[in-house]
């Protein structure tokens, strides 16, 4: 298994990879490799250039910014997962990178193009739409900043556009309750479902694998700030929401899972 | 002449020996078929059906022949004329099955997806596979029959020649009425159906192959990674139509078989025409898709099993129905596969009444054929399934069932109603053992516990008693049951000029040990360090007879081999020693590499200098042939029977469905022990493989026959995190069967542990009214049978 | 396009494709064979191999983006004595492979694991062998292994 032939650019700049990208409208972004490559070998995506931002050294970094932490786009899975910052200020995001995949994917895998692959059914899209992170977008024409919440748009679609760069991830600090319930049958699984509760001022859920996109469990959420209990929030897991059906789970069963996993992430976030 | 001597064993046996063969493994430095460096070899490519019953309208070959670096591309048509004959059958069970005859490119229509269409061939991996995408097929798609019960309709028949989707009948029922009867008078009678999912046996080595031909020398070496090499040999020879004389096949390391490499494929013969026509290295290397799809799956059957048993559960007769899948085509000994466990559905029980009935059905699905354990899994699955349930029904413990219907020590030989002679057995007393390692009160008591208060987490215990048949096999056994093949294996034990000592094997390992094993066999007689002698196998040149390895038969016939061998070698060497000392052969004994004369310890020879003597020929007794060699091929008697208790104890999550394995014990009894090491590690690869089934894994198909599990991503082979370690202990009743006392172990792990984890799964869920949860027991199907409960 | 890097020690420069994965530029155009491929989907770790010292998938990285970098293969893990790495030590003496194909990369893995992870509960070295199939050992000994590394590396 190997790709279809391409042809490859190292770009030693954001504005390099930016000038490329305008120039080539089949070209892509090529960070880690872990979600793009394996897409490549199956032939299901066949770019005709790649553009590798993974050099970019000052992409790579994570920053106490005060009431956020400040996170390079070029920021690898296992770095997140081990990094005292983001230990002692924003939990969450280091238990959920050190779940994804296994660790030698978290040693390629950034946090960048986790996050502009968009996958519904990945894990760090999701933690950070309930972190309520900020996602600095970089192109041609400056820099501009999207709420999570507006980014993801479809299935792996995304709020980028051709010749835009996701630069900076920004996750507000959240040491309050937390708790991230990946459900799936190896180890090394995405999840069949998962769901991500933050408690920050409000409490905010995320479900994995539950739609073509990451999605925050909007009934849930109301319900609890009108005061509903946890049982009571946890079985509108997934009010209005289509899930996918698949071997694992067909759509009846992943709602099931949907409300068990809510209700038991509510209550471990309601508990540390 | 035989004699004895003082000391027949150096204390070899039975210990901790680490593996010769680990430090090549470990270092890189082993060579699997795909390392091998061949200059100048074509890459060869298939085509593969996409559909899974079509006829072919069109297949258009041009653009990929005009593709840069490619050298050919084929289809059936352009090479029919180079097969002497169709893809082989090797276990015609029944006179008048029916065998679809079949080449390696399909001929006008495909039958499963992953049905070979077209090759191509090209200067470069790269090359070869690019130019597929450039192939064109037309097909007019036919619906495809995927369930075996829907193959058993006729409603659509694949193979339209045939007539029909049943490939045989086959019937063990020596004693119908006595079963009737049985039936008729029973107190209790329980009737179960299971399913046996199709399992991709999922070998960490895809298969790979490179040929090499000598276009003037007129021969061919085969570089395969095979579990059958001298069988593969002639197969090819048939098949291509090349004199056995001219070809080699060498199994180079061999990355796992399981079964899925005792088999005769598409490519296997396609590489070796092709090589043949081009006068060209042909190498081909399978992808992981390509193995899920057009590699061998184990399993798929549909098994009804009714036991009736009197007042007090003793069971009177057991009755069994298999409809089993044979996939589109029959491979080597797809057909054979239910037989291997033909005779074992009364398991480890004395029931005088037995009848077994088996049916083999096409479908659209890629081909059945063995996987670790072939017929003896699905057996004991469903008669310790069946054991449970009968337990459940009668309300006693199903231990206490279990011992009430045990085959007696006293007993063995035991000759069962099925009409196999067990060679040696005392389950009572492995069961025991087995009980009282797990502590089974205690978890009991804590079971209950959790029922009591409510909890979402369940406890279950299950326990499953197997015995098998292993050693293939006596080969008048075989002849009856139409098996194309002996049941022997052949060794040879040569002490070289130099007294280092060559042991040439027909078993051909993939991960077994042999090297190791047989080196210990041979230096326990000998009384000579272990790193003196040196195995040599899996190459048709240098072991030119064997019938390699499979059905857990190396030790016990192959390894029986090579400890006659070495008694022969021994005898000779010991004449030479007495002819040299002048003293009768009588008179000798031996010890650590040399001979004495009794009661004169210092009057001594050693086996290094009867292996120079006999080297040199310059002093032999009158009529002695030189060298220091001897030969044995060795039939055995009978099969061999090693059973065990194996007892697991699962957690069910009955909110989501989800069943962790906690704990597993096995206790098993495979006789003598040979290499405790190696032993354990067959369990634990076993056990492994077994609970895999029983939980993970499963070849799923959609409603159009696209395999949706065709990768390691979706196809759930699970790892390291899914398991605890095992525990494991052991009784030991030696076979009687053959000289070293020994009874297989390779695959008792697979066949004892599905039913054992089932039965557990089950048994957690039990006070919820679930009596089944079909296999693989993911939490989506907990979770249905755990609503479908509730609901009532 | 040209690429240059390290390899288990050696500076080595090769002309590849671009879509030359890293599995394929250490077997093909180096002849280092020890590191397998078993799998399409970058699930099964026979082809584990570090760069920079950390566990990677071979299969799953250009031979283009390691280029500069420093690779060690199962080749590279012999001591310079010519012994063997304490962890491939450690596999023979508990009997952690069968077949060995799944092993360079069991190895590579199960090195990295214990550079970040010096002292690893049962549970943590199950979990960071998470993506390395065996179909042989049932992982048993693997574990034991790793386990009785780790005790035997810390000693030194
Ligand atoms: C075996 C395996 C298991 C995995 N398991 C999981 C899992 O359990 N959970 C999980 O969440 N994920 C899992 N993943 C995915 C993994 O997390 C990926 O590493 C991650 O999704 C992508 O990061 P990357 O840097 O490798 O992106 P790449 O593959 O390099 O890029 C992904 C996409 O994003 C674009 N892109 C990358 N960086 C940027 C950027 N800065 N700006 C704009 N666009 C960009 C690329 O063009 C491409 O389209 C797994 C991957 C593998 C191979
Ligand atoms: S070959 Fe790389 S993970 Fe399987
Ligand atoms: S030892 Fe064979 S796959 Fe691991």
């Amino acid at each position: 298994m190997f790709p279809s032939s391409f042809d490859y650019v190292r770009a030693s700049s954001v504005s390099e990879a930016i000038s490329i990208l305008n120039n080539e409208e089949d070209a892509k972004l090529i960070a880690g490799g872990h979600s793009l490559l394996p897409l490549m070998k199956l032939r299901l995506a066949n770019p005709s250039k790649l553009v590798d931002i993974g050099r970019i050294g000052d992409l790579s970094y994570i920053a106490d910014r005060g009431d956020h932490v400040a996170i390079g786009a070029l920021t690898r899975h296992a770095a997140i997962e081990s990094s005292d910052v983001v230990k002692a200020s924003v939990p969450m995001l280091a238990y959920v990178a050190s779940l994804v995949g296994d660790p030698s994917v978290r040693h390629r895998g950034t946090l960048g193009g986790s996050v502009s692959h968009g996958d519904g059914a990945s894990d760090l899209p999701a933690a950070i739409l309930a972190l309520d992170a900020t996602l600095v977008v970089t192109s041609a024409s400056g820099v501009r900043e999207v709420a999570a919440k507006d980014f993801f748009k479809g299935f792996l679609e995304t709020d980028l556009n051709q010749g835009e760069v996701l630069t900076e991830i920004k996750v507000p600090k959240a040491t309050g309750g937390w708790s991230y319930q990946k459900f799936n049958r190896r180890a090394q699984d995405w999840a069949i479902v998962g769901v991500a509760a933050v408690r920050n001022g409000s409490t905010k859920i995320s479900l994995v694998n539950m739609a073509s996109m990451p999605i925050r469990a909007e009934a849930v959420e109301s319900a609890l700030s009108g005061g509903a209990s946890i049982e009571e929030a946890a079985a509108l897991a997934s009010e209005g929401i289509e899930p996918p059906s698949d071997l694992n789970a067909s759509a009846d069963y992943r709602r099931h899972l949907a409300s068990v996993l809510v209700r038991r992430a509510l209550v471990e976030a309601s508990s540390n | 002449m035989t004699v004895t001597d003082s000391q027949t064993s150096h204390g070899i046996l039975g210990t901790r020996t680490l593996r010769k063969e680990d430090p090549k493994l470990l270092s890189g430095e082993a060579k699997f078929t795909d390392d091998l460096v061949i200059p100048g070899a074509l890459y060869m490519a298939l085509l593969r059906s996409t559909v899974a019953h079509a006829k072919i309208v069109s297949i258009d070959t041009e653009a990929a022949k005009e593709a840069p670096g490619v050298v050919a591309v084929y289809t059936y048509e352009d090479l029919k004329d180079d097969w002497a004959g169709p893809m082989p059958c090797a276990w015609p069970v029944t006179p008048d099955m029916k065998n679809p005859t079949h080449f390696p490119l399909a001929n006008g229509k495909v039958n499963y997806v992953g049905d070979g269409v077209a090759v191509v061939l090209a200067n470069s991996k790269e090359a070869a596979i690019d130019a597929l995408e450039l192939i064109n097929v037309e097909y007019d798609e036919l619906d495809p029959v995927l369930e075996i019960e829907d193959s058993a309709k006729d409603e659509r028949v694949i193979h339209e020649d045939l007539g029909t989707n049943a490939s045989y009948k086959w019937d063990l029922i020596p004693n119908k009425d006595g079963v009737d009867e049985a039936f008729a008078k029973a107190a209790y009678t329980v009737s179960e159906r299971y399913i046996q999912q199709r399992i991709v046996p999922a070998a960490m080595e895809p298969r790979s192959i490179v040929v090499v031909p000598a276009p003037f020398g007129g021969d061919f070496t085969i570089y395969n990674t095979t579990q059958i090499p001298h069988i593969l040999k002639i197969m090819l020879a048939l098949t291509v139509g090349i004199s056995e004389t001219k070809l080699r096949v060498i199994a180079p390391s061999v990355g796992g078989g399981f079964g899925s490499k005792l088999d005769v494929y598409a490519e296997d013969v396609l590489t070796l025409a092709l090589a043949r026509k081009l006068r060209k290295p042909i190498r081909w290397t399978e992808e992981r898709t390509e193995n899920a799809l057009a590699t061998i799956h184990g399993r798929g059957q549909v098994q009804y099993i009714e036991l009736a048993a009197d007042e007090n559960g003793k069971v009177t007769a057991v009755r069994v129905n298999i409809l089993a899948d044979m996939g589109a085509y029959l491979q080597l000994i797809t057909p054979g596969i239910p037989l291997l466990g033909a005779f074992l559905y009364h398991g480890v029980y004395d029931v005088p009444n037995y009848s077994f009935s088996c049916t083999g059905y096409f479908t659209n699905k890629t081909p059945t054929d063995a996987y670790r354990g072939a017929g003896r899994p699905e057996a004991t699955f469903a008669i310790e399934r069946a054991m449970d349930a009968l337990a459940h029904k009668m309300g006693v413990s199903p231990i206490e069932l279990r011992r009430r219907n045990f085959i007696q020590k006293e007993q063995f030989p035991y000759s069962s109603a099925a009409g196999l002679v067990f060679d040696s057995g005392d389950y009572e007393t492995n069961l025991d053992k087995a009980v009282g390692l797990f502590g089974i009160e205690d978890i009991l008591a804590e079971k209950q516990r959790r029922i009591d208060s409510g909890s979402t987490k369940l406890l279950g215990i299950g326990i499953s008693f197997f015995v098998e048949m292993c050693g293939l096999a006596p080969s008048r056994v075989l002849a009856s049951l139409n098996y194309g093949a002996g049941g022997w294996e052949a060794a040879t034990v040569r002490i070289l000029p130099t007294s280092k000592v060559q042991v040439v094997t027909g078993s051909a390992p993939h991960g077994q040990g042999h090297e190791t094993a047989w080196a210990m066999i041979v230096a326990d007689r000998l009384g000579i360090d272990i790193n003196d002698i040196e195995v040599l196998h899996s190459d048709t040149a240098i072991a030119p007879h064997g019938l390699d390895t499979y059905g857990s038969r190396s030790l016990s016939v192959g390894g029986s081999a090579v400890h006659m061998a070495t008694e022969k070698v021994l005898e000779k060497a010991r004449s030479i020693a007495a002819h040299q000392l002048e003293v009768s052969e009588a008179d000798l004994d031996y010890a650590n590499g040399m001979f004495t004369v009794k009661g004169s310890p210092d009057k001594a020879f050693p086996l290094a200098g009867a292996a120079f003597e006999a080297f040199t020929a310059h002093n032999l007794p009158d009529g002695m042939e030189p060298n220091l060699e001897a030969s044995v091929t060795w039939d055995p008697p009978n099969f061999t029977f090693p059973y065990g208790s194996h007892l697991a104890l699962v957690e069910v999550d009955t909110e989501t469905g989800k069943v962790d394995l906690l704990r597993y014990l096995a206790v098993d009894d495979c006789g003598n022990r040979v290499n405790p090491l190696i032993i354990e590690g067959q369990v634990h690869g076993g056990l492994a493989q077994g609970i895999a089934q029983a939980l993970f894994e499963e070849a799923a198909y959609d409603d159009r026959g696209n395999l949706i599990t065709s990768t390691l991503a979706d196809y759930l082979v699970p790892s390291a995190a899914e398991f605890p370690f095992f525990e494991l202990d052991h009784t030991v009743t030696p076979s009687p069967t053959n000289p070293l006392g020994v009874k297989g172990i390779g695959e008792a792990g697979a066949i004892a542990s599905p039913p054992a984890i089932i039965n557990a799964v089950v048994d957690a869920l039990n006070h919820l009214g679930i009596e089944d949860v079909e296999m693989p027991a993911s939490p989506q199907r907990v979770w249905r049978a755990i609503n479908a409960a509730k609901k009532g | 396009m040209e690429v240059t890097m390290t390899v288990n020690g050696a500076k080595v420069s090769k002309d590849v494709e671009p879509r030359t994965l890293l599995v394929h530029f250490v077997r093909d155009n180096l002849g280092l064979t020890g590191t397998n491929v078993g799998c399409d989907t970058s699930s099964c770790g026979a082809c584990t191999v570090h760069v920079n010292g950390e566990s990677v998938k071979s299969c799953t990285m250009l031979a283009v983006q390691a280029d500069g970098q420093e690779i060690t293969t199962i080749e590279g893990m012999a001591q310079a004595n010519g012994e063997m790495h304490p962890m491939q030590k450690a596999f023979q003496e508990n009997h952690g492979l069968q077949c060995g194909y799944c092993t360079p990369g069991m190895v590579m893995a199960a090195t990295s694991l214990l550079k970040e992870n010096p002292h690893p509960t049962e549970q943590e070295v199950r979990n960071g062998l998470e993506g390395n199939l065996c179909r042989c050992t049932g992982y048993h000994n693997i574990v034991k292994a790793v386990l009785a590394a780790a005790d035997g590396m810390a000693e030194v």
